[in-house]
């Protein structure tokens, strides 16, 4: 239960946060960020972080699944155009994925599994 | 009575939860890519609404606490990320630099391949932050001349799709690195690419959580600067 507190707290510190800059940078991301310092600091126990962590990480998968369906009611706001987003969002996409993933391999310290 | 039942905040979880198991039992038995999870729960869930005419507004407020567990999975990222701070060390500089040239491939791609296809100037703006975690995304998009609602569409479908491809794209490329993996998914699908990288494994799923991050707010700093330039 202690975990979950922590979780709590820094989601929380991290929306507090979040409105001090007027939500530009989600709540939930400077949460993960002020999680991590605490943790380095020392502030924080890591042993009472790991099963809750463990359970949220290992179902993220599933908590995306009301975000998806939200396409259902965006279809309207697309269908006009559907051809150009769909085909530069695609390929955008693919480009960020190969840019950064071979660029971190060549100048990154070398870790193969 | 049923129908009360079928509009309860009960059903809808149920729904959410019921489907997505089944679709990753599906996924797993096949191990189709077609099959992705999000993907198939996604479908059926539209197609179950339709046919019990239960509009998305409804759907949405009876999920509410997986929206919330979806914040808490992201703070939990930052837990990860210490697990895995060996991974970071001596690659700081690389991962920066990578997110940066990231973060202005995929800028520029997105808006030129658009303008290409006909698209004009507030569309452009609505897919330049794409890769970019939908809260920042959308007010980067509102600042530039976009449509939010039009740029949280385009966040879901950049990370349904990298997601999706991503592990197999990034094989296709011989990036085998895992940090290198974890930081291309999170970069390029923010936290859906992120949730898929940590089915590869902790490092590049701790990984793709910072990426989020950095490519959040270098996106948001560099589509201004960027707007001035195109």
């Amino acid at each position: 239960m202690l975990g979950i507190f922590y979780l709590l707290l820094f989601y929380l510190l991290g929306n507090l946060l979040s409105a001090l800059m007027n939500g530009f940078v989600p709540g939930s991301v400077l949460g993960m960020l002020l999680l991590f310092a605490a943790l380095l600091a020392g502030v924080v126990n890591p042993a009472h972080l790991r099963k809750p962590a463990r359970f949220l990480l290992d179902n993220m998968m599933l908590f995306f699944v009301p975000v998806a369906v939200g396409l259902m009611a965006a279809y309207d706001l697309i269908r006009g155009h559907l051809g150009a987003i769909i085909v530069s969002l695609l390929l955008s996409t693919l480009v960020v994925l190969v840019v950064v993933g071979i660029m971190q391999q060549k100048l990154g310290r070398r870790r193969h599994d | 009575m049923i129908r009360g039942i079928l509009h309860s905040e009960i059903f809808m979880l149920t729904l959410t939860i019921g489907i997505y198991l089944g679709a990753q039992y599906l996924y797993r038995r096949t191990h189709w890519a077609l099959f992705n999870p999000l993907l198939v729960s996604m479908a059926v869930i539209i197609v179950v609404l339709r046919l019990l005419g239960i509009g998305y507004e409804e759907y949405s407020s009876g999920n509410e606490i997986i929206n919330f567990m979806l914040g808490m999975s992201v703070v939990a990222l930052g837990y990860l990320l210490y697990e895995q701070i060996e991974n970071i060390r001596g690659n700081a500089l690389s991962i920066l630099t990578s997110v940066l040239a990231g973060s202005i491939a995929g800028v520029v791609s997105v808006a030129l391949i658009a303008r290409w296809l006909g698209a004009g100037d507030a569309l452009v703006a609505s897919l330049e932050p794409k890769s970019v975690t939908t809260p920042i995304a959308i007010s980067v998009s509102a600042s530039s001349g976009g449509i939010p609602a039009l740029t949280s569409v385009a966040v879901i479908v950049a990370g349904v799709f990298g997601g999706m491809v991503g592990p197999w794209v990034l094989r296709m490329a011989g990036v085998r690195d895992r940090v290198a993996q974890g930081l291309a998914m999170g970069a390029a699908s923010h936290a859906l690419g992120t949730a898929r990288a940590m089915e590869i494994g902790a490092i590049e799923g701790a990984i793709g959580g910072l990426a989020i991050g950095l490519m959040g707010v270098m996106t948001a700093l560099l589509i201004p600067l960027l707007d001035k330039l195109m």
